[in-house]
């Protein structure tokens, strides 16, 4: 599926492992970078809060495919996690003062921590067993936001003040926009590379086939565990950048149906590729402002349609993903791979 | 003492409905292969359409209930059909988002059909509650009770003795041999659907009866989880067992501890529980033991 252009002679091993084939891709990447950059002075504010939500989506999911994508592992716990790191981070920002930056490291961590415990089960467990034990570790999870009031708030919440850096105090859309955008590219580096390394090909051989990973030498029960903590290391830093978003997190934000939301980011998307779960946190985060506009504009002509709203859109959710699921297994990224293709080929498609 | 018992049999009801959805839930599994996090809203849709035929078209308890029955197993037919028979062959995560998919796609239909307010169901049991051993104990929890029984027990006779029981069986213990046989697979699949949702709209038919009807009460499909788990997987007994156990066990622990801490000890209890119980016994009390194969 990877057309390399005529001409392009790769010499060496270095050349073969780069991120980069050609230096076009690059330049590519460098514009569109370049352009995310100056994007929020043309921009509204409605379109900056879409793009700040697909900001801390896009790390969620791409520390959810690290998990399910890579290693095989299925998670239904993924929002409980991203509720740790947002409340860990909430909570020690208020407590000990520290730079709202180190805050969300130490969400990160305290996410990576608890997701790793809950991955302990998945030495014993694999498939719909795993699956099932996550499931409790969201029900779990969830009912602890609730009970632990000295930390979390209860359902009252939990609220931070906003984020400050060099002075400036991050409390809008524009601003906010830099902080999501820079977050989401490290993060997205860091995992694009991780690929790339031992763990990520330990990753990958414990999800194409365990036993013979084992033979080879690869230790499953660390490397499941890493990858839970590296999984719930992304969904405590998008829960802590959610906490300086929103400034008052309550357990809302956290449920089963965010942990659903996020699996179906990456099977839309495409299952273990991290270009793949930026196209499904995108579309996941869009589809439902695109359903409200659509909404919005009907309800000129049908009175109840904004009242039936929010069952229309999660029947719209549930349909989306049915019909991905059926027709287009392999995502948005096969798709891109598709039209990529085209691209290169035209007018000689075969 | 009292607190006990009535705890007991209010658990006892629960676990029976529980009961029932596991059942649905191990025959999907132990036939298909499918995991279905939709066993919730087929019983969602059971007490809907049995609510409706009642309150909307005055149609007597009794044929409601038959033919709530009969759209059921249509509807688990039809699902079969348009949704799972293509996913046949597909990795797991796939199958589960798909139930998941089908959950919240059936959850929206129903908000849209019924709205998201509790409606009740006209009297239909005696409401004066019957002394048992010394303790009061309403009509519909007996009712229910023993028409969950009877409903166990009619399957477990439909397994062991009718032709279609026996070919279900036959392609959960081995589909190869039993495509080889001339057992049509394709059949057994949507049966198993079929009776899936028959058996979860008799619990949401007595749930309802019990505690009015709303979207909420798809709940229960992920409460089916810790019972289908504590009695194994692809156990039809186990299933029946496992719900009755966490039915009851959920209810003492929200008896006793939920004053304690303040509530909400009965929703978490059984997950606690079942990871408790996945960490020690990964196949349940009944469940058949995967071997691995390279």
């Amino acid at each position: 599926m990877n057309y390399v252009n005529c001409g392009n002679f790769k010499t060496s091993y270095e050349k073969d492992f780069a991120l980069y084939q050609t230096t076009f891709s690059k330049v590519v990447l460098i514009i569109f970078l370049v352009l995310l950059f100056l994007f929020p002075f043309v921009a509204t504010d409605y379109l900056l809060y879409i793009f700040n939500l697909i900001f801390v989506s896009v790390i969620g999911a791409v520390g959810l495919n690290i998990l399910t994508g890579a290693t095989g592992l299925i998670s239904l716990g993924h929002g409980a996690f991203i509720g740790v790191g947002a409340y860990a981070a909430g909570y020690f920002y208020n407590t000990l003062h520290v730079n709202f930056i180190v805050a969300i490291l130490f969400g990160g961590l305290a996410a990576a921590f608890i997701g790793s415990i809950f991955g302990i089960p998945s030495l014993r467990l694999k498939g719909l067993y795993l699956s099932i034990a996550t499931l409790a570790a969201q029900f779990i999870l969830e009912f602890l936001f609730v009970r632990m009031e000295g930390i979390t708030g209860g359902v009252t919440g939990l609220s931070v003040d906003y984020a400050k850096i060099f002075g400036i105090e991050i409390d809008d859309d524009f601003k906010f926009y830099y902080l999501g955008l820079i977050f989401c590219i490290l993060m997205t580096i860091f995992a694009v590379n991780i690929m790339r390394t031992r763990i990520g090909r330990a990753f990958l051989s414990i999800r194409d086939n365990y036993i013979a990973a084992e033979v080879m030498g690869v230790n499953i029960f660390q490397y499941k565990i890493l990858s839970f903590a590296i999984s719930s290391f992304y969904a405590g830093v998008a829960g802590g950048l959610w906490t300086f978003y929103t400034t008052i997190i309550t357990p809302e934000h956290f449920t089963i149906g965010v942990s659903i939301q996020y699996l179906s980011m990456i099977i839309i998307g495409g299952l273990g590729k991290v270009l793949g779960s930026i196209f499904g946190a995108v579309f996941m985060t869009v589809l439902p402002e695109a359903l409200k506009l659509i909404s919005d504009f009907l309800s000129q002509y049908y009175q109840d349609i904004t009242q039936l709203f929010a069952s229309i859109r999660e029947g719209v959710f549930g349909l989306v993903i049915i019909l991905f699921l059926m027709f287009e297994p392999e995502g948005l990224y096969r798709r891109w791979k598709l039209i990529k293709a085209y691209w290169k080929l035209w007018p000689f498609s075969y | 003492m009292e607190l006990f018992f009535n705890l007991l049999i209010t658990g006892l009801v629960v676990g029976s409905i529980y009961a029932l959805l596991a059942l649905g839930f191990t025959l999907i599994y132990k036939s298909t292969g499918v995991v279905n996090f939709a066993q919730g809203e087929l019983l969602l849709i059971g007490a809907y359409i049995c609510l409706h035929l009642t309150v909307s078209y005055r149609v007597p308890f009794i044929p409601s209930f038959i033919l709530t029955f009969i759209f059921m197993f249509l509807f688990g037919f039809i699902i079969e059909r348009i949704f799972l028979r293509k996913m046949i062959g597909e990795p797991i995560i796939s199958i589960i988002m798909l139930t998941i998919g089908l959950s919240s796609l059936l959850k929206s239909v129903v908000q849209i059909f019924w709205g998201t307010d509790t409606r009740v169901f006209p009297k239909v049991f005696p409401s004066e509650p019957v002394n048992l051993f010394g303790i009061k104990v309403s009509q519909v929890y007996i009712y229910s009770v023993i028409s969950v029984a009877i409903s166990l027990v009619i399957f477990s006779v439909f397994f062991k003795k009718s032709k279609a029981g026996v070919a279900m069986r036959a392609v959960a213990s081995d589909q190869q041999a039993a495509l080889s046989m001339g057992i049509e697979i394709k059949k057994v699949f949507a049966l198993a659907w079929a009776i899936a949702a028959v058996v979860s709209a008799v619990g949401g038919v007595f749930v309802g009866n019990i505690n009015g009807v709303n979207t909420n009460l798809s709940q229960f499909g992920l409460k089916v989880f810790p019972a289908v788990i504590l009695g194994g997987l692809d156990s039809i007994s186990g299933a029946i067992i496992g719900g009755v156990i966490i039915g009851i066990l959920e209810n003492l622990v929200g008896g006793y501890v939920d004053p304690l801490i303040g509530g909400g000890a009965k929703e978490v209890f059984p997950f606690i529980f079942m990871i408790i119980v996945l960490m020690i016994k990964p196949y349940g009390l009944f469940g058949t033991e995967e071997v691995e194969k390279v």
